[in-house]
């Protein structure tokens, strides 16, 4: 089967669309949202009404930080980040708060573990950004694979047999074996606010059956996405920076 | 009678081989008909562990590659032990050649160069082998077959997680062969490739390795400041332009190498081509004084940097450019050189070959015109000369072909497959009664070249 995986989507409508678009057409079978449904951009109610329809018909939904502090307030935040998700607490209608409050912080099925941040402790929201990290997300789960998002750079690390821990910048849109039976931690990109240079949309496509996953790029609407945010009043960086992908 | 072992499928046959770190047996399967080989790692107490993470990174290789330089891969897995099945080659390795050496140059350079054209394909794709070696070159087939390059256990790829990156017991790779930089732990550069093959030249021309066959980390790093005894000096029957290439490729800086193992093909298959520099007429090694300067003065010391891992050398094309001399205008000689130069700007390393047909009549042979045909050759090598001078190319980058041949389009087709040329560059034909009974030449290349045309046409108005 093949599972789509997305992360940080961050009330980009355009490129949610593009990435399920994509997903579809690469047949996947499942959705997995891995958490940050809100927050930078300007269609949080959107974005949260349409995965909420897709967790109906049995779409995995988790929460992230940003989902969780459109709720409570931010914890921790950027300015930036913080000013956009004020506002974004002000848009968000009683039934996506409904919707954004009901969200798990992981699931897992078979071999794999889901989850926004990372395995170790979820709710402390930590990045992976480095092997340590990824290290102390393996080693504090059992799952054989680890998929989470949260950094907005894709990355790939791996636990060998010696016990070394490997790192890989995965290239767009290429499978890459998530080898039986060593352990693995994919942080996908992300959807609607890419940071590694690259400002297509990123997702996660995942074989279960060949033990295969591809960093898939896709492009979309960047200008209309940029554009609402101006519209909504958003700082303007946020809406610069999806042309740079930074 | 004990029931048959099945592995996925596979029916397990007798060990053919037991290696120092692999174990392969004979397997069957009902769908594929081919003689098949499975590989298991030794997984033994006491055996070394990094065999299995290497094994595992054959593992995730093998399946991934495509073509006739390597061995088609019918599957993985870990359960019970695990093994990889790929077909079984059928010529043998190089390795039973070691027990008759010294060879002759034209022998040498024709199995480099075959042995070049299988690295290029693996460079290609992105993979380094990073264990040249005479065990892991084989061929297939007859005796004019491709090569075939096994065991990838050391092999780094630029798209794959490098599961050897951590090993830090460096290095790993087997030390008559191993280039300077991946002594120090630098993996993924193609260039170790052309190293490990300019080693087994070497040694296959004179009946000596050049580095010998050192254990310890000190021996191994004197290959960085201490040069070989020219091959020449060992074997005198050694071409000048074959000991060039030999010692090119063993150039401790990976930059000084061959550009990439097309190149270095292409050199093996065009001697009269090879630019003789120094390295052509070395009798003796470089005096004491100046290896101990390479040894210990950091402004000599060869400069072994960490490359971006595992680039494939696309930046290192063969160009090759048909002119046809007899009916060239100015204006289309211009057009075509323009394009040339454009093209070598954006691709620094890429090399030109200036063709051109000379057509020879089978069917009314004339002895009279030998000599008049002979000279016409060099008269039109020289015209080619002339026409790629404004070029400004070291003569290493610069080749110049005159192909004799009844068909002039089968010419250049034929020059692009053997020395996998990257990039065929010809001027359009006016349209005139000829083309139109027999075709266009370039539209004949356009169609049937194994590589990217480009048609330079000049614009009348």
């Amino acid at each position: 089967m093949r599972i789509a995986l997305l992360a940080d989507i961050h009330a980009n409508l355009e490129a949610l669309d593009a990435c399920l678009a994509h997903a579809a057409a690469q047949g996947a079978g499942r959705l997995v949202f891995l958490g940050d449904l809100v927050g930078y951009g300007a269609n949080p109610v959107e974005v949260t009404a349409r995965v909420r329809e897709l967790a109906a018909g049995g779409a995995i939904v988790l929460r992230g930080n940003h989902d969780e502090a459109a709720l409570t307030g931010p914890h921790n935040f950027s300015k930036l980040a913080a000013a956009a998700i004020r506002w974004t607490s002000t848009q968000l209608t009683p039934d996506a708060r409904d919707f954004l409050a009901g969200l798990p912080i992981s699931h897992e099925e078979e071999d794999r573990l889901y989850v926004h941040s990372e395995g170790s402790d979820p709710e402390r929201w930590i990045y992976v950004t480095d092997a340590t990290a990824a290290r102390v997300s393996l080693e504090a789960t059992e799952a054989r694979l680890t998929f989470c998002g949260h950094t907005h750079s894709p990355a790939l690390f791996g636990l060998t047999a010696t016990e070394k821990l490997v790192a890989h910048r995965p290239a767009p849109d290429l499978m890459l074996p998530l080898l039986q039976p060593r352990r693995w931690l994919a942080v996908m990109g992300a959807v609607g606010q890419p940071r590694d240079g690259n400002p297509a949309a990123c997702y996660g496509l995942l074989d279960t059956g060949a033990s295969e996953c591809a960093w898939m790029r896709v492009p979309y609407d960047i200008a209309t996405a940029a554009q609402k945010i101006r519209a909504a009043g958003l700082p303007e960086f946020l809406a610069e920076r999806l042309f740079t992908g930074t | 009678m004990n029931a048959p072992v099945l592995i996925a499928g596979f029916t397990l046959g007798p060990v053919v081989h037991r290696g120092g770190m692999a174990v392969l047996r004979e397997v069957t399967h009902p769908d594929h008909p081919g003689p098949l080989l499975m590989k298991m790692p030794k997984l033994a107490e006491g055996e070394d562990p990094a065999a299995i993470v290497s094994f595992e990174m054959e593992q995730m290789i093998l399946p991934r590659l495509t073509g006739p330089h390597v061995p088609k891969c019918y599957g993985t897995g870990h359960e019970p032990t695990p093994w990889i099945v790929m077909e079984r080659i059928g010529g043998g390795s190089l390795l039973p050649m070691l027990k008759r050496l010294p060879r002759g140059a034209d022998e040498v350079a024709a199995l480099a160069a075959a042995t070049a054209d299988a690295l290029d394909g693996l460079h290609r794709q992105g993979v380094v082998h990073l264990d040249v070696k005479p065990s892991n070159i084989l061929r297939r087939g007859t005796e004019d077959g491709p090569m075939v390059l096994v065991d990838f256990g050391l092999s780094r790829a630029a798209m794959l997680p490098d599961l050897m990156e951590e090993e830090f017991r460096l290095p790993y790779g087997t030390a008559p062969y191993m280039a300077p930089e991946q002594i120090m732990g630098i993996r993924g550069d193609p260039a170790s490739d052309l190293f490990a093959l300019g080693v087994l030249m070497y040694f296959f021309v004179t009946g000596r390795r050049p580095f010998g066959d050192p254990q310890r980390m000190a021996e191994l790093k004197e290959r960085i400041w201490s040069d070989p005894v020219p091959p020449r000096a060992l074997a005198p029957e050694c071409p000048p332009w074959l000991q060039e290439v030999i010692l090119r490729c063993l150039e401790p800086a990976p930059e000084r190498r061959p550009a990439s193992a097309a190149q270095l093909a292409f050199d093996l298959r065009n001697p009269e081509a090879v630019a003789l520099g120094p390295r052509a007429e070395k009798l003796r090694r470089d005096p004491w004084s100046k290896r101990i300067q390479r040894r210990f003065h950091p402004d000599f010391q060869p400069q072994l940097r960490r490359k971006a891992a595992a680039l494939p050398q696309r930046d290192a094309p063969i160009v090759a450019v048909a002119l046809d001399l007899d009916d060239m205008s100015k204006e289309m000689s211009a057009a075509l050189l323009d394009m040339v130069a454009r093209l070598l700007a954006i691709r620094p390393n890429a090399r030109v070959a200036c063709l051109n047909v000379l057509r020879t009549n089978l069917l009314r042979p004339d002895n009279t015109l030998d000599r008049e045909g002979r000279n016409k050759h060099v008269q039109r090598l020289l015209e080619l000369r002339h026409w790629s001078a404004p070029l400004a190319l070291p003569e290493y980058r610069l080749t110049h072909h005159v192909l004799e041949a009844v068909s002039a389009g089968g010419a250049i087709l034929e020059y692009a497959s053997q020395n996998r040329v990257d990039h065929l560059i010809l001027g359009a034909k006016a349209g005139g009664i000829t083309q139109r009974v027999l075709g266009s030449i370039p539209a004949e290349v356009a169609r049937d070249a194994p590589c990217s045309v480009t048609i330079v046409r000049v614009r009348e108005f």
